[in-house]
């Protein structure tokens, strides 16, 4: 073999290792290690080799933790909430503005600034407008000569506060996503529809709703993995109180870890997280595979006519 | 659809339009007021929020160990904000720079030579997108305190953002890479060129906006980042985010510097935004759109 053809044969491994090295050093060996460390009473103290063993401890403890199970409570609530009104305010809204308006692409580009600015400024910006005092919403309720509102010191207004601020951070990642499928709807659909003399309110619900709904599916998933991801606009803007009421499960971790030292348990619970979002993950990924198949066999069916 | 004219429309949906941009912005143009705010107006409730004489003390404070001159207003100077806004631009800028050069690399070679189907790829990209950075919190802390002995240089960051970023990366970089014709890269290696060669010279040139859009979203999360470096960083080495959060857990917020600060911290941002939203989105609808 000459040595030209063994630098072409050994070419696409030079490619690839170094990629490959650095996500096994430095993420496939970290979460084997947390998994690992999940089974240990562990404290940042100590090396690991010096943590005792306890099996699964940690997992079956948790469910006895009250503070654990308020937190898991207040994730689910927190991502069921939030999905939500975000799907429907950015599907109501790209309905609403598919059309040919002039300014559209100026909006869309002041939509992303929310996502693209750091979770830390946007909890920043929120826990300003909400402060007692100084805040834009209290003064502004002074001003009409109404009561002031406890925006982030009492258990429900936080929760509302902490909604506010993702639906506004994250709304418009939906509203993007909405506007692309809509825009990218076949027009002979909505031409035979209006042929047939249908109304807008019949082509939205009949056309374009079902037919934008694998990216609506694909989005929701997106959203419903992020809003479990959530922790930096919360930290900044309560810090998971008052209580424990806007603590979600990945503030829970990094305050086990952080504050009461006990990285064992961090470990478990961040593995909980872990299939919990994994679980969502396989449904989309599954999802994607069905409506794939689906679209082949319909291919087929229109080429054998 | 583009070339066609503007239809005549409702006054109503400009009106919704401009509410959105406005409710969109307002955060942001508030928080870019108050920084310009000097803490006494910022008390003061008969100051409109927008109407009021602007000042750059917060600024000189945040910055004056970096400024050319002495600001006079500042009596004694905190370095820690300057400090922290150069640790965050070199670990943003060295760990975006690693993650495109191994991330393009690695998606040429998964095109290129059909190693593994793109399925496995976006499949493991997407399981990446999955993990939260809680979760890396404890393994990482562990493993880079005890064993890399990593904890609190640039390194030990640096790594932690490439390896969260390239699956992204090489995922995005694939899809360019697909779109370069084989045929060029074939008539380079008729001219005698080597495998490198070909890569350097022929393909990157090509993918020059997927790279612009991957090295967007690389440095965006590498700069925004918070939780990781909170625990691998010492006093030295803390980036803009770590230090916002720890001036905002002290009772008495200074809120003209913290804003100052968080305005320079989303500058960058903004900027990329303004220079490649289509780029951007691009990126954000890729995998939910096409599939």
């Amino acid at each position: 073999m000459t040595a030209a053809s063994r630098l072409n044969r050994l070419t696409p491994y030079m490619f690839l290792a170094p990629a490959v090295l650095v996500l096994v050093v430095a993420l496939l060996y970290p979460i084997g290690y947390m998994i690992y460390a999940s089974f240990l009473d562990w404290r940042p103290s100590q090396y690991i080799s010096e943590a005792e063993w306890v099996g699964f401890r940690n997992y079956i403890n948790m469910w006895n933790d009250e503070a654990f199970l308020e937190s898991f409570g207040v994730t689910l609530k927190f991502a069921a909430i939030v999905v939500t009104l975000e799907l429907l305010l950015g599907v109501g809204l790209a309905l609403l503005l598919d059309r040919n308006i002039r300014g559209m692409s100026a909006l869309r580009t002041i939509f992303i600034l929310p996502m693209m600015i750091a979770p830390i400024v946007v909890g920043l910006m929120w826990r300003y407008m909400y402060h007692p005092t100084v805040g834009v919403f209290n003064r502004t309720l002074e001003g009409l000569g109404l009561e002031t509102v406890p925006w982030l010191s009492d258990s429900t207004w936080s929760f509302v506060a902490v909604v506010v601020a993702d639906v506004w951070q994250w709304t418009p990642f939906i509203f993007i996503l909405a506007l692309a499928a809509l825009q990218s709807l076949p027009s002979s659909a909505l031409e035979a529809a209006e042929i047939d003399g249908a109304s807008e309110w019949q082509k939205m619900i009949h056309i374009k709703i079902p037919l934008m709904m694998p990216v609506l599916i694909v989005a929701l998933l997106l959203r419903l993995i992020d809003a479990f991801k959530v922790l930096e606009v919360i930290l900044v803007m309560t810090n998971g109180g008052p209580g424990l009421s806007t603590e979600i499960l990945s503030l829970r971790i990094y305050r086990t870890a952080q504050e009461f030292q006990e990285l064992g348990v961090a470990a478990a619970m961040s593995n909980y997280l872990l299939i919990l979002l994994m679980l969502l993950t396989i449904a989309m990924f599954m999802y994607n595979k069905v409506v794939e198949a689906r679209a082949e066999r319909i291919r087929a069916m229109a080429e054998e006519d | 659809m583009a070339a066609r004219a503007h239809e005549k429309t409702n006054p109503a949906f400009y009106a919704l339009m401009v509410t959105l941009i406005v409710m969109a912005l307002g955060p942001i143009m508030l928080m870019l007021a108050t920084s310009f705010k000097s803490n006494i107006d910022i008390i003061d409730s008969s100051v409109p929020a927008f109407l009021f004489t602007p000042t750059i003390k917060n600024y000189e404070a945040v910055l004056c160990d970096v400024l050319w001159y002495e600001p006079a207003s500042v009596d004694y100077c905190d370095p820690t904000f300057g400090r922290a806004l150069g640790n965050s631009l070199i670990i943003s800028l060295v760990s975006t720079a690693i993650t495109l050069i191994l991330g393009c690399m690695a998606a040429y070679a998964l095109v290129r030579f059909r190693f593994m189907g793109r399925g496995a790829v976006s499949m493991t990209t997407l399981l990446m997108r999955m993990v939260p950075p809680a979760v890396l919190l404890v393994p990482v802390f562990g493993i880079w305190t005890f064993q890399f002995g990593l904890d609190g240089s640039y390194t030990g960051i640096i790594l932690v953002y490439v390896a969260m970023n390239l699956p992204f990366v090489i995922w995005i970089l694939q899809s360019f890479i697909v779109q370069v014709p084989i045929q060029l890269e074939e008539a380079a290696k008729m001219d005698g060129a080597n495998p490198l060669q070909v890569f350097f010279l022929v393909v990157l040139p090509i993918i020059k906006p997927g790279l612009a859009a991957a090295a967007i979203f690389t440095f965006r999360i590498a700069w925004n980042e918070f939780l990781l470096a909170n625990a691998l960083a010492n006093r030295n080495t803390r980036t803009v985010p770590v230090t916002i959060v720890n001036s905002i857990t002290e009772y008495n917020i200074d809120w003209g510097v913290i804003m100052a600060t968080g305005m320079l911290l989303a500058i960058p941002p903004i900027i990329f935004t303004f220079i490649a939203s289509k780029q951007i989105i691009t990126g954000m609808t890729a995998g939910a759109v096409k599939g």
